[in-house]
């Protein structure tokens, strides 16, 4: 399935190797059936191992599919649950992050993504902001998460002389700028937005509206933050709803990473490289300028303010 | 008076698509939907009007010719010109359609209620031809597509259980203007697209003369009261009659039961679709 491939990876001779291969997932669940997804999400991050990636991303709730309605609650995994085990042992050659509906021990249900490594669940990011307008209906099913924090990596298949420090904002994270401002607060190098985004808009140009929205914040984010940005979104049709794919990753300086993925299924893998990430930092050393010291102080005015 | 779409120049270019994109997005659909519930194959009623020929053409690219069963069904009242411009689009899409004359059984039905009028007969022409395509729906594993467009359906301009029946419709978000611009883009016949919109349910039939307006003006007037929310002081300002406005929202209101599945009397605490709410791709 690994659609095209950078040169093969391999440690440098100078040392410990400051680039990773990601694999972007690109792939359509089946709508509320997690064996045929477990065994789906098994082939390709074996595919991604095989391929050189050093991370494998899925999409939001890619062991589930999107729109479940009652399905949340039969589709909800644990921590501990036998589908997310066998994952976990999958992705000791490759990382991944995939997603699913999380329950908590108080019986609430995420929208969440889980980041896989060296057979251990590194991280979880459950969704903050759940949209509830238009065509979605996530906050009358699911709990919203409450914190948004980077991590680090372990990357280890890549011989990084350190782990990566990234983040993982689920879809709508992305559209609240606060999100990806924590996170670089937070010094994340990787944003990772796993995305089911249904496609609309078909009046301005060859592009879908909402692929023209996400093409313009990713590369924003991306610029201004001076981080790389890695956006995976599903492929594949739920009840008439299209969802248009176009995965891509953004470099720290706002550019595409080779071509951004159509409609089709595929895995195409990317290089990314902590010098590009060093170099786009000297040129528009915004992050050394932010003045959190501002931000702070008028957080705190605006925080009294809104509760008088 | 008949409504006309002239003087709404502030509204130009609102229903442009991107008929590529657009067909790109309606082929993946058909081809997904129907292939995920385990089908192969389509089934169109092909009235040789616009809206079935764009949907046939849809079918086609999605599945293949070879897959797509195109059915036509006049009545012995139905204008010659209807057949045979359906005959022309199923050959150039390369399909071999079924031809089911509908009058025996109208006919048999309506010797019972020789007074019936025509919209009596017209739903009922429309009824015996979903109840043919569901037969074959069976008879050939192929799921009735269905070629309701968005102006059609928000006018309520249909027959409920009759052409608004079907499994599957590729082309109801796009409203009539928009489906002119889109069957010229995938090269339908010119006799087609060119010939006045009418369901050829009783003779010399027109859409634009029954509904009392053009489709290019509520067309225009639909996009800007339902896709952008406009307020009647906004259409009112972007140059739509009033009275006009009035009628249209009227019509989209009373036509909202056939919009919508059969209202279930609660009693438990999980009723079908009220809060037992399942996707219909479950499992797919």
């Amino acid at each position: 399935m690994v659609n095209s491939a950078p040169a093969t990876a391999t440690a440098s001779e100078a040392g410990p190797r400051s680039d990773i291969v990601v694999a972007l997932a690109q792939m359509a669940p089946r709508l509320g059936d997690l064996g045929a997804n477990v065994t789906r999400h098994l082939e390709l991050i074996g595919a991604a191992a095989a391929g050189g990636a050093d991370l494998v991303v899925f999409p939001e709730l890619s062991l589930t599919g999107y729109f479940l309605k009652d399905l949340v609650t039969e589709t909800a995994l644990r921590l501990d649950s036998p589908e997310i085990q066998t994952l976990v042992e999958a992705a000791r050659g490759v990382d991944a992050v995939v997603g699913c509906i999380l329950e908590s021990d108080d019986h609430r249900f995420y929208n969440a993504a889980l980041y896989l490594s060296g057979g251990a669940i590194v991280h979880v990011h459950r969704k903050v902001y759940l949209p509830t307008y238009g065509l979605f209906d996530e906050a009358r099913d699911l709990a919203a998460g409450y914190r948004f924090r980077a991590f680090e990596a372990p990357l280890r298949s890549a011989g990084a002389h350190r782990p990566w420090r990234v983040g993982v904002l689920i879809c709508e994270d992305l559209w609240h700028p606060s999100s990806a401002y924590l996170l670089a607060r937070d010094g994340v190098e990787v944003i990772i937005c796993p995305s089911a985004s249904p496609g609309r808009g078909v009046g301005h140009g060859s592009e879908l509206g909402t692929a023209q929205s996400y093409d313009v914040i990713t590369r924003t984010y991306a610029q201004l933050l001076t981080a790389y940005v890695v956006y995976c979104n599903r492929i594949g049709y739920e009840d008439g709803i299209n969802f248009w794919g176009g995965s891509r990753i953004v470099d720290p300086e706002g550019h595409l990473v080779g071509e951004p993925a159509g409609r089709d299924e595929g895995m195409p893998l990317h290089r990314l490289d902590l010098a590009a990430l060093r170099r786009a930092r000297i040129a528009n050393p915004m992050l050394r300028d932010e003045r959190h010291d501002i931000v702070d102080a008028e957080c705190r005015r605006l925080h009294r303010r809104e509760r008088d | 008076m008949t409504e006309t779409a002239a003087g709404l120049s502030r509204t130009d270019g609102a229903l442009a698509v991107d008929c590529a994109l657009v067909t790109e997005i309606l082929t993946g659909f058909v081809r997904e939907e129907v292939r995920k519930v385990g089908f192969e194959r389509g089934v169109v009623g092909l009235s040789g009007g616009i809206d079935s020929a764009l949907t046939l053409a849809v079918v086609c690219r999605a599945l293949g010719p070879e897959n797509a069963l195109p059915v036509i069904m006049p009545y012995r009242a139905s204008s010659p010109a209807s057949e045979r411009d359906a005959r022309l689009v199923a050959a150039q899409l390369g399909t071999t359609p079924l031809v089911v004359d509908i009058s025996p059984q109208i006919d048999a039905y309506f010797d019972r209620y020789p007074d019936a009028d025509r919209n009596r007969r017209g739903n009922k022409m429309a009824r015996e031809r979903m109840s043919i395509l569901y037969d074959l729906s069976l008879a050939r594993a192929a799921l009735v597509v269905g070629t309701s467009n968005k102006t059609e359906l928000l006018l309520g301009y249909g027959t409920i259980h009759g052409d608004m029946a079907h499994a599957l419709n590729p082309l109801g978000d796009l409203y009539k203007t928009q489906i002119f611009a889109l069957a010229r883009h995938l090269g339908l016949p010119a006799a087609v697209i060119e010939k006045a919109p009418s369901a050829d349910l009783w003779e010399g039939q027109s859409d634009e003369d029954e509904l009392g307006f053009e489709y290019a003006a509520v067309d225009q007037l639909l996009h800007q009261m339902i896709d952008e929310r406009r307020t009647r002081a906004e259409l009112h300002g972007l140059g739509f009659d009033d009275a006009f406005v009035k009628q249209i929202q009227r019509r989209v209101r009373d036509s909202q039961y056939k919009r919508r599945p059969p209202l279930i009397a609660k009693l438990s605490n999980r009723t079908i679709d009220r809060d037992f709410r399942y996707p219909r791709d479950w499992g797919h």
